[in-house]
C-alpha cells in the first residue's frame, strides 16, 4: 500500500523553509499545494521556468504571419480592388489587423497551453486534498513508505518549521 | 521587506488569510438585500425597454431613428464609443498597473475587469444595431463568400470589428483565468451540493499545485504584457474611424492618444462610481480603503488634464493651421448651436476634475461619486460634441441641419445602461468581487499589521 505525508502549514515562510531543509534532506516532495502563488517558491523546489511565453510567441508570430499574408493575398492576389485610389498592398493599412490577430492567437494559444498542460479544464476531475487549501492552508505531499524510521525522520523536521498537522494518508 | 512609513495600508484590520476568503465571500454567502432586488428590477426595466426600442428599429428601420442624410452617426455611435471607452479602465488596472507592479490594483482589477466585459458587450451591441439588418452582421468578416469579394481591409470601421472582437476575447480569457483559483475557493466553501457541482465545474478542477500557480502567474503576466498595447490600440482604432475621414473637426492626428487618455478617464469614472457604492455594501471597506480611491482619483486628474490639453491643443491647431474650415468646425463647434453641449463637456471634463488637486476632495466619497457621475456625463457629450458638431454643418450650406435623438435610440441607450447594471449585479452574487488570492499575496507587505510593525 502506498502513501502520503501531508503537512500543513499556516504560514508561508514556514513552509518556505521546511520545503528548503527536506529538498536538503533529498526527500522527494510530491506536491505543495498552496492558497495563493508564493514568491520564491518555485525556485526553492527547482521547478523548471514555465515554457508559455515560448508558446505565446510561437503562436503570436503565427497569427502576425497569418493575418498580413491574408490581407495581401486577399488584397493583391485574389481580389485586387481600387478603394479611393489606394495602392493594394498598403503596408500601414495591414498593420491593425495584424497585430490584433497577432494578440489574439498569443493569448488563446497560452490559456489552452496553460489549460492543457495543468490538466485544468470544465469537467476536470482533479484530487481535492483538502478545502482548506484554497482559504489559507498550505500543504506539502510527501512519498511515504513503509519504514517507520523515515517517517519519523520527515516529521522531525516539519514539526521543527512549525507544520500545522501532520497526516498519513493512503493514495486511492 | 521595506515598506515607506508614509504609505498606507492597503489592507486595513489586521486581516488574516482566513479572515479575508470570508470577508471576500460573505456576500455571495449571505442572502440579498432589498437593495440589490430593488436594483436588479430596475436595470432589468430598463434592459427589457432597450431590448422592445432595439426590436423595433430592427422591424421600422434605422428611419425611427433621429438621424438624417447630414448627421448620419448620432446616439448610437456616441454610445459606442462612449461604452468602448469606460471598458479601458478595466484593462490598464489589470494589466498595466500589473505590469507597473502597482499592488493597490489587486483589491480593485477584478471588478474593474468584469465592468470591462459588460461594457464591451454593451458597445458592441450599437455598431450592431446601427447596421440596420444586424442579421447580416456576419458581412463584416472576411469569410468565403459566392460574391468572392472580401470586406475592405484599408477600412477603419473593419479595424474596429477585429480590435473590438479581439478586445472581448482577451479580456474575458484574462478575467476568467484570473478568476479560476476563486472559484476553486468558492467551490470549497459552499456546502449546497448544486452550487458545489457548479463552482466545481467552473473551477476548472483547481487544485493550488505550486507548477499551476507557477504558469499562472506567467500566463497572467504574459497576458497583462498584450493585453497593455491592446488596449491603448482599441481606443486609437476607435479614434481612426474619426480621424481618417476627411470631416473637418475629426481630421486630426491628435485623435489616437486623445482617445486613449479620454478612455482611461471615463473608465476610472465609472469604476469610481460602481466601487463607492458596491465597497460600501458589501462591507469591504478595509479592501478598497480611501487610498484606492484616492489613488484613483489621482489617475482622474492625470488622464482629465490629459483631456483638457487635447482639447486646447484642438483648438489652438485649428486656428494655427490657417485652414478657414478647420477654424470653422471649432468655432462653431464652441460657439454654435451646439455650444450648450460644448460647455458641458468643458465644465465636467476639464473643469471639475482640477478639484481633485485638493486632498480632502480626493478622500471624500461623497464628493469622489457626484466627480465620477459628472465625469461619465462630459464623456459621454465629448462623443456627441465630436461626432454631432463635426457633421452638421455640412459642405453645402443647403444641406445644414440639426439632431435630436427619438425616444428609440434614447430607449436602446437607457437598455445598454440597464443590460451593463444587470450584469454587475448578478457578479458580485456570483464571483468574488475582489481577487482573493491575489489580495493574500500582498496582505504581508502591505496590510495594516506589517506596515505599522514597520514604522515602529
Amino acid at each position: 500500500m502506498r502513501s502520503y505525508i501531508s503537512a500543513y502549514f499556516t504560514d508561508e515562510e514556514d513552509l518556505l523553509r521546511a520545503i528548503k531543509i527536506l529538498m536538503e534532506k533529498k526527500i522527494l516532495i510530491l506536491d505543495v499545494l498552496t492558497p495563493f502563488p508564493v514568491h520564491g517558491i518555485d525556485k526553492v523546489l527547482g521547478l523548471k521556468e514555465s515554457k508559455l511565453p515560448t508558446v505565446g510567441f510561437i503562436a503570436g508570430a503565427i497569427g502576425t504571419l497569418f493575418a498580413f499574408g491574408f490581407q495581401t493575398w486577399a488584397f493583391v492576389v485574389d481580389y485586387p480592388l481600387f478603394i479611393g485610389g489606394k495602392p493594394h498592398f498598403s503596408i500601414p493599412a495591414f498593420i491593425p489587423i495584424t497585430f490584433e490577430v497577432t494578440v489574439l492567437f498569443a493569448a488563446f494559444a497560452m490559456v489552452f497551453a496553460f489549460l492543457f498542460r495543468s490538466k485544468l479544464g470544465l469537467g476536470a476531475k482533479n484530487k481535492i486534498h483538502d478545502e482548506r487549501i484554497t482559504d489559507d492552508r498550505f500543504v506539502i505531499i510527501i512519498e511515504a513508505n513503509e519504514n517507520d524510521e523515515y517517517f519519523n525522520n520527515v516529521k522531525a523536521i516539519l514539526e521543527q518549521e512549525e507544520a500545522h498537522e501532520i497526516q498519513l494518508k493512503e493514495h486511492k | 521587506m521595506y515598506v515607506s512609513p508614509i504609505r498606507e495600508p492597503l489592507i486595513k484590520g489586521n486581516k488574516t488569510y482566513s479572515q479575508i476568503t470570508q470577508d471576500i465571500a460573505a456576500p455571495i454567502e449571505g442572502k440579498p438585500g432589498k437593495a440589490w432586488y430593488m436594483g436588479l428590477t430596475i436595470s432589468l426595466s430598463a434592459m427589457f425597454f432597450g431590448l422592445a426600442m432595439m426590436g423595433y428599429t430592427v422591424w421600422e428601420g434605422i428611419g425611427s431613428w433621429g438621424l438624417n442624410r447630414t448627421i448620419g452617426w448620432g446616439w448610437g455611435i456616441t454610445n459606442f464609443v462612449w461604452w468602448v471607452g469606460i471598458g479601458h479602465a478595466g484593462t490598464f488596472i489589470s494589466a498595466i498597473l500589473l505590469l507597473f507592479r502597482q499592488k493597490w490594483r489587486t483589491s480593485i482589477n477584478r471588478s474593474a475587469e468584469a465592468m470591462t466585459i459588460f461594457a464591451i458587450l454593451c458597445a458592441g451591441l450599437f455598431p450592431l444595431i446601427h447596421m440596420g439588418r444586424p442579421l447580416l452582421a456576419f458581412f463584416v468578416f472576411p469569410y468565403p463568400n459566392t460574391r468572392g469579394l472580401w470586406v475592405n481591409f484599408n477600412s477603419p470601421l473593419l479595424w474596429d470589428v477585429f480590435a473590438i472582437s479581439t478586445y472581448l476575447l482577451v479580456s474575458l480569457l484574462f478575467w476568467y483565468m484570473g478568476l479560476i483559483p476563486d472559484i476553486g475557493t468558492m467551490r470549497d466553501r459552499v456546502s449546497s451540493k448544486i452550487k458545489k457541482y457548479v463552482y466545481g465545474l467552473l473551477s476548472f478542477g483547481w487544485t493550488g499545485s505550486v507548477k499551476h500557480w507557477q504558469r499562472h502567474e506567467k500566463l497572467s503576466l504574459i497576458l497583462a504584457g498584450i493585453a497593455a498595447p491592446l488596449v491603448l490600440s482599441v481606443h486609437s482604432i476607435v479614434s481612426a474611424d474619426f480621424a481618417t475621414s476627411i470631416i473637418p473637426g475629426w481630421h486630426t492626428t491628435i485623435f489616437p492618444p486623445y482617445f486613449v487618455a479620454g478612455a482611461i478617464f471615463s473608465g476610472f469614472a465609472m469604476v469610481l462610481t460602481l466601487l463607492v457604492v458596491t465597497r460600501k455594501v458589501l462591507n469591504l471597506e478595509n479592501y478598497i480603503t480611501l487610498a484606492h480611491i484616492e489613488s484613483m482619483n489621482k489617475i482622474i486628474i492625470a488622464t482629465g488634464s490629459i483631456v483638457g490639453i487635447a482639447y486646447m491643443t484642438e483648438l489652438f491647431i485649428s486656428w494655427y493651421s490657417g485652414v478657414e474650415y478647420e477654424q470653422y468646425a471649432f468655432l462653431n463647434r464652441a460657439t454654435g448651436p451646439y455650444w450648450w453641449a460644448y460647455a458641458i463637456m468643458m465644465t465636467c471634463n476639464v473643469i471639475s476634475p482640477q478639484l481633485l488637486w485638493f486632498r480632502k476632495l480626493r478622500r471624500n466619497l461623497v464628493f469622489t461619486f457626484i466627480l465620477s457621475i459628472f465625469i461619465n456625463i462630459g464623456m459621454w457629450f465629448e462623443r456627441f460634441v465630436i461626432i454631432v458638431t463635426s457633421l452638421h454643418r455640412d459642405y453645402l450650406p443647403s444641406s445644414w441641419s440639426m439632431y435630436s435623438p427619438t425616444i428609440v435610440e434614447v430607449g436602446i441607450f437607457i437598455g445598454t445602461l440597464g443590460l451593463f447594471f444587470s450584469c454587475f449585479l448578478l457578479f458580485i452574487r456570483v464571483f468574488p468581487v475582489i481577487a482573493i488570492a491575489e489580495i493574500k499575496t500582498v496582505v504581508k507587505s502591505s496590510g495594516e499589521k506589517e506596515t505599522k510593525n514597520e514604522t515602529l
